[in-house]
């Protein structure tokens, strides 16, 4: 069996999702080889070829094409990439081109298949693809490369393509600066739109303070203007490891859970017993968190 | 100018999901259904780009679902989409991506629209594909997870959201497909003269049978909830012992109730 990996890249460097896909081919036990749009200078570490066009930022006309090249001489099983805004955005303009299945987020390998979260993560599926190749992309942090990346890879170079320039990258910007590190917070208590509304955004807040900890936020309620972007905890937000955390009308979705998830201790307030959150909470309350959350903080303020 | 704009009717994300009884899709009956979160920004976006032009352009709320997405439709259209398109299809849950896209643009196809908009991703699937998808069927430009996005004449500016905090400045021409992150917009909510003009607004029904329909690539096998975490303790009753209890847990498991 084998697997093409598409390594992403991004200002210059090479992303550390590349060794979560060779950790994924492992799992396969497939022979990887490796696609990279960038110099042989961020090459991945691994026994393998792999396959190197400096074609610059992304532009998905011009990958979409060099990846087809390859796929015509590699002829691999299955094209994996990260599900990442590079991943989502290329791979289903590859599974269009071959006409062949895509598997979107996989988290695991099971009998049958691959496993795929669905309804925000609340269930799973199995799903088998039954076109040759098939085209995967795998969820962030769901396969963990043991030990450090070791080999030295096989290189070869691909012929630059004339762009299709259809699409035109103008440059990176970067969202609001940091006003707030919640980075090295001991305690951190989020707020999320179980709250309902921004007035009881201080009700969470004042749990916080409480623990003397910092007020952290999901998506939707920054996204709302209840609280400020500095606050946002999640993939594209901040990425913390509090000792606690504490999750208030969170449902738990992987963007989300990608930024708390190595905290010490997660205690999350729900009062759907099915949130997703309960995946990683070493203590899930089911319970209404207008009614919770001042119930707790006045017993820890005593 | 034509616009498009793609919206799926999808489960309340807070309801209790039960698998079927063939394990490879949920129970639907007794289940409160809206509008894919995503997709609420993409309306929004073709309205408010109707705003920005005036009068010449039309924009076409189109979704692929059984009867009930009417109710998804009702909501677009009173939200300011000029039609609606119904691509009915009672089995449309058992459809994968590639199919949907499939469909859609054998709809599409010929109907020489210059912008449209999907949702980034659907919140039953999740798979992100169908814009995309479409886009290629369709021989048109395709950028995705845009949370910025500016027209003039026929050029576009957006802002694709990436990851950590960074963004992603790209330019193209109509026509082109843009696939809608959350935040991109503030979706509106419909009021009640608007509902009530809506009603008199187009809806066409096209029967999926009478469109192209592509094979299936993909078969699901089963469908079950996740595992919890190992350990993991679900304390639930009545509020003022839940607090008791968690305290309890706080003081033992961790360090940060203690003094000094
Ligand atoms: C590319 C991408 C990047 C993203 N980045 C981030 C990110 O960085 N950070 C982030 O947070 N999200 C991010 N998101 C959004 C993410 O997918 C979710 O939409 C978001 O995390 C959901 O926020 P939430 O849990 O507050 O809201 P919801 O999902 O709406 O959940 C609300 C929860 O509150 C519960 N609830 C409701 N009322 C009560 C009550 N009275 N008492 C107790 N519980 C109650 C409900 O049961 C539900 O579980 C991103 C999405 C994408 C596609
Ligand atoms: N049945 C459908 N009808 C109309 N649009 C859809 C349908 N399914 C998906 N879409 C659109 O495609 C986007 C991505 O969906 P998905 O690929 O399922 O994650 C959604 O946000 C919708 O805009």
């Amino acid at each position: 069996m084998k697997t093409l990996l598409i390594c992403e890249t991004r200002q210059g460097k090479l992303l550390e999702s590349t060794y979560e896909l060779l950790a994924f081919a492992e799992r396969l036990a497939a022979e990887p080889v490796a696609f990279l749009s960038a110099g042989e200078a961020l090459a991945p570490d691994f026994d393998g070829r792999v396959y190197l066009a400096e074609a610059g930022e992304y532009d998905p006309d011009l990958h979409k094409q060099l990846i087809l090249e390859v796929v015509a001489r590699e002829k691999p099983d299955y094209i994996v990439l990260a599900h990442s805004s590079y991943g989502w955005d290329l791979a289903p303009r590859l599974a269009a081109a071959l006409r062949v299945a895509q598997l979107s987020e996989v988290v695991d390998v099971v009998a049958g298949g691959f496993e795929l979260p669905c309804f925000n993560a609340k269930l799973r599926r199995t799903v088998k693809p039954t076109s040759s190749p098939a085209v995967l992309t795998i969820q962030a942090g769901a396969f963990n490369p043991k030990g450090s990346p070791q080999g030295t890879p096989r290189l070869e170079r691909l012929a630059l393509p004339v762009p299709a320039g259809r699409t035109h990258f103008a440059g990176y910007e970067a969202v609001g600066k940091k006003a707030v590190d919640l980075a090295r917070a001991e305690v951190i208590v989020s707020v999320g739109r179980g709250v309902g509304k921004q007035d009881n955004v201080a009700l969470i807040e004042a749990l916080a303070r409480a623990l003397g900890g910092e007020l952290g936020a999901t998506r939707p309620v920054v996204d709302a203007g209840w609280v400020e972007h500095s606050h946002q905890v999640g993939t594209t937000g901040q990425v913390v490891a509090p000792r606690l955390y504490v999750a208030c009308g969170i449902s738990g979705a992987i963007h989300h859970l990608a930024g708390m998830k190595k905290s010490d201790f997660v205690v999350a307030i729900n009062k759907d017993r099915d949130a997703p959150i309960g995946e990683v909470a070493d203590v899930l309350v089911v319970a209404d968190v207008l009614q919770f959350v001042p119930a707790l903080t006045a017993r820890i303020a005593r | 100018m034509k616009i498009l704009v793609c919206i799926k009717q999808v489960p309340d994300m807070e309801s209790r999901f039960k698998v079927n009884r063939d394990g490879t899709w949920i129970e639907e009956q007794d289940l409160a259904f809206r509008m894919n979160e995503y997709d609420e920004f993409a309306v929004e976006q073709a309205v408010q780009t109707k705003e920005q032009l005036g009068t010449d352009v039309d924009v076409t709320v189109l979704s692929l679902g059984p009867g009930r997405v009417t109710e998804a439709l009702k909501k677009a259209l009173a939200m300011g989409c000029d039609r609606a398109v119904h691509i009915q299809d009672e089995a449309s849950a058992q459809k994968e991506p590639w199919q949907i896209a499939g469909l859609i643009a054998a709809y599409a196809r010929g109907q020489a629209y210059d912008l449209v908009f999907t949702g980034l991703q659907s919140q039953d699937r999740g798979s992100a594909q169908v814009g995309v998808l479409l886009a290629e069927l369709l021989g048109m430009v395709c950028v995705t997870t845009v949370i910025d996005f500016a027209l003039k004449g026929t050029s576009v500016s957006v802002s694709r959201e990436l990851e950590g905090g960074l963004k992603a400045a790209v330019q193209f021409d109509l026509p082109a497909v843009v696939t809608c992150q959350l935040g991109l917009n503030t979706p509106r909510y419909p009021t009640l003269p608007n509902i009530m003009k809506a009603r008199q607004k187009e809806l066409l029904v096209v029967p999926a049978a009478d469109l192209l329909l592509e094979q299936a690539l993909t078969a699901t096998e089963k469908m079950y909830p996740p595992a919890r975490k190992e350990g993991g303790l679900v304390l639930e009753g009545e509020i003022d012992d839940l607090a008791d209890r968690l305290l309890a847990v706080l003081k033992e498991k961790t360090t940060v109730l203690r003094q000094g």
